[in-house]
């Protein structure tokens, strides 16, 4: 059965891609529909699956590691595909409808769609660096693609800009791996750490590490390199942002988790820790002030990814020589983080594309006197903005509590500062967009209705994100079953 | 000095190169050459680090083709974008703003 579902998962995308390469929009429309039944019901019945027996390697058509591609299907991995499974839909859905299926380039968003899913799943499932690497550059090339989708030179800018921040952050990371590679005769994360667990640690190794951080780092838009992120994201077309501010990003920093918490304690250092730490740090609040002082919607929108990143980033701090408590709990909470975060900022998105399509403008005063016309897709933008508040019973809350909790246990009080100051800088600017929206000016009255489909989307999603916070423990025990580790490692 | 080592650090010579040229050149072209020419050194690290039982490592060999894929992918990407960007906006940097700034002041 699990080998069906697993065949499911990973061929569904990679077939998708090639078939809608051969028809345009609209047809490719219908068959991706299909297509995202097919991947949500196949997610659902693996999380179900690892939720009822654990989780298990799988070897990729019966070859095993080193030659074959091992997977390593654990709680947390089925987590992030059921997450990935309900956002890419949403946004597939959304752009269904949502896109200009006349423009004849735009017929190349559902192959490249695919082809990011198909990367995230890689990612998400990979137990291996190198095949982390070519999950990520899959990734990044249809992330790419599906910015310039929008044809205008400045979306042409704004991809290359990312192309280019994209490609570095790889080649630092597959340098990292080299590295790896030459000094433990192993690619894969686990014998990596369980070769340490035996030996001293070889000198020189920490730079590996520091190399591959790094490069993954620039992938996350951590500040102070995030400045490929905003053009990009902004100017995107919205579904597309969702996606790239929900998912993608994500996938970048998942890796980095992964390599600190199997190799952070043997090789990494406290003063590095701490420097992701602050770094995460001055990206909430710096991204949080730019985010009050932008003129157009979506740049907002942006800039809050930004800073929500960076209390991801929270984790290396908070799991380095700490008691086992207070490790689980940063772990938690960064798992919560992202898939409230993820789940708030594509409805967030979705909703402002919403706004736009319907004032004509993206600039934020140009919102004057839209909350008469489209309040339901404002009440999602507000709903989204709730759990990027951390407010409870939000999902935001209950993953900014966790590590709350965990600096408090910890003794690194000055994160909770960090917390404060974020949560905010964020309801500052969430109300200023609200604020410009009752507002009562001169200007016209000629609103576009967008179709109800369009408005129903961000509001589940939305929903999703604020029912989180009560259902976090159902989610959080799936995320800790036992992994039987039958494979080699 | 052994040959293995030798190997790894002409690959760090040519990734410290093509880092140098991928964030000082401004020409989007060569910015795209230099990211090759950083790949090369990557590769390089990767088939002359590692060595199995004294000879070389199979290994990574299978990995670095799986690589020079990818960075030829990513390199056939970057020239479609490129020559669009330069059709569309007659500009072959990044540095000269377009007419429109799209970014906002940062």
């Amino acid at each position: 059965m699990t080998l069906w579902l697993m065949a499911g998962l990973l061929f569904t995308p990679l077939a998708w891609a090639v078939l809608t390469l051969l028809t345009d929009f609209s047809r490719g429309r219908l068959v991706s529909w299909a297509g995202i039944l097919v991947q949500v019901l196949v997610s659902l019945g693996l999380w179900l699956a690892v939720a009822r027996d654990g989780g298990f390697y799988y070897g990729l058509g019966g070859w095993d590691a080193p030659l074959g591609i091992e997977l390593r299907v654990d709680g947390l991995a089925v987590t992030f595909v059921l997450l990935t499974a309900v956002v890419a839909g949403a946004c597939g859905l959304h752009a269904g409808a949502y896109i200009d299926p006349d423009k004849p380039w735009h017929r190349y968003f559902w192959p490249l769609f695919w082809f990011l899913w198909s990367g995230l799943n890689a990612v998400w499932l990979g137990g291996d660096l190198f095949n982390l690497y070519v999950g990520l550059e899959l990734i990044s090339l249809s992330a790419v693609g599906l910015v310039a989708l929008g044809g205008q030179a400045g979306a042409l800018r704004a991809s290359l800009r990312y192309l280019l921040a994209a490609l570095l952050g790889s080649l630092a990371y597959l340098l990292g791996v080299a590295l790896i590679y030459g000094q433990f005769g192993t690619l894969s994360i686990a014998g990596v750490a369980t070769w340490l667990s035996d030996h001293p640690v070889p000198s020189g190794s920490g730079m590996a590490l520091a190399l591959m951080i790094a490069g993954l780092a620039l992938k996350t838009a951590l500040f102070p390199l995030h400045r490929w992120l905003p053009p990009a994201h902004g100017i995107a077309k919205s579904p597309v942002s969702a996606l790239l501010s929900a998912l993608v990003v994500k996938a970048s920093f998942y890796i980095a988790a992964r390599l600190w918490l199997e190799l952070g304690q043997p090789i990494g250092s406290l003063a590095a820790a701490q420097l992701i730490g602050l770094l995460g740090s001055a990206a909430v609040v710096w991204g949080s002030w730019l985010a009050c002082r932008q003129q157009r919607l979506k740049q907002v929108v942006a800039y809050s990814s930004v800073a929500q990143i960076g209390y991801l980033f929270l984790l290396f701090p908070l799991t380095f020589s700490v008691s086992e408590t207070v490790s689980l709990q940063a772990q938690q909470g960064m798992t919560l983080q992202v898939i409230s975060h993820a789940l708030a900022k594509a409805a967030m998105f979705l909703a402002a594309g919403n706004l736009i399509l319907s004032v004509g403008s993206n600039r934020v005063d140009a919102l004057a006197g839209v909350s008469r016309f489209l309040p339901f897709s404002l009440f999602s933008f507000g709903l989204a903005g709730v759990s990027l508040m951390s407010l409870p019973p939000s999902g935001g809350f209950a993953a900014k509590w966790l590590l709350l909790q965990a600096s408090l246990g910890s003794g690194q009080w000055w994160w909770v500062l960090v917390l404060l100051a974020g949560g905010l800088l964020s309801a500052a600017y969430i109300f200023r967009i609200y604020r410009a929206s009752f507002l009562e000016s001169s200007g016209t009255d000629q609103f576009f209705h967008p179709s109800r489909s369009l408005e129903v989307i961000p509001l589940i999603l939305a929903m999703l994100a604020l029912g989180l916070g009560l259902a976090s423990d159902q989610v959080l025990t799936v995320m800790a079953l036992p992994f039987e580790g039958e494979g080699a490692p | 000095m052994t040959a293995p080592l030798l190997y790894a650090l002409a690959g760090a010579l040519l990734c410290g190169l093509g880092l140098f040229g991928l964030l000082c050149l401004s020409h989007l072209l060569r910015k795209l050459l230099a990211f090759n020419v950083m790949g090369s050194g990557v590769f390089l690290v990767m088939v002359g680090l590692p060595q199995h039982q004294g000879g070389p490592d199979p290994v990574p060999q299978a990995l670095v083709l799986t690589g020079i894929v990818v960075a030829i992918a990513a390199t056939a990407l970057a020239v479609v974008l490129i020559r669009r960007y330069y059709h569309l906006s007659g500009l072959t940097t990044l540095d000269a703003e377009p007419t429109s700034r799209e970014g906002g002041q940062e």
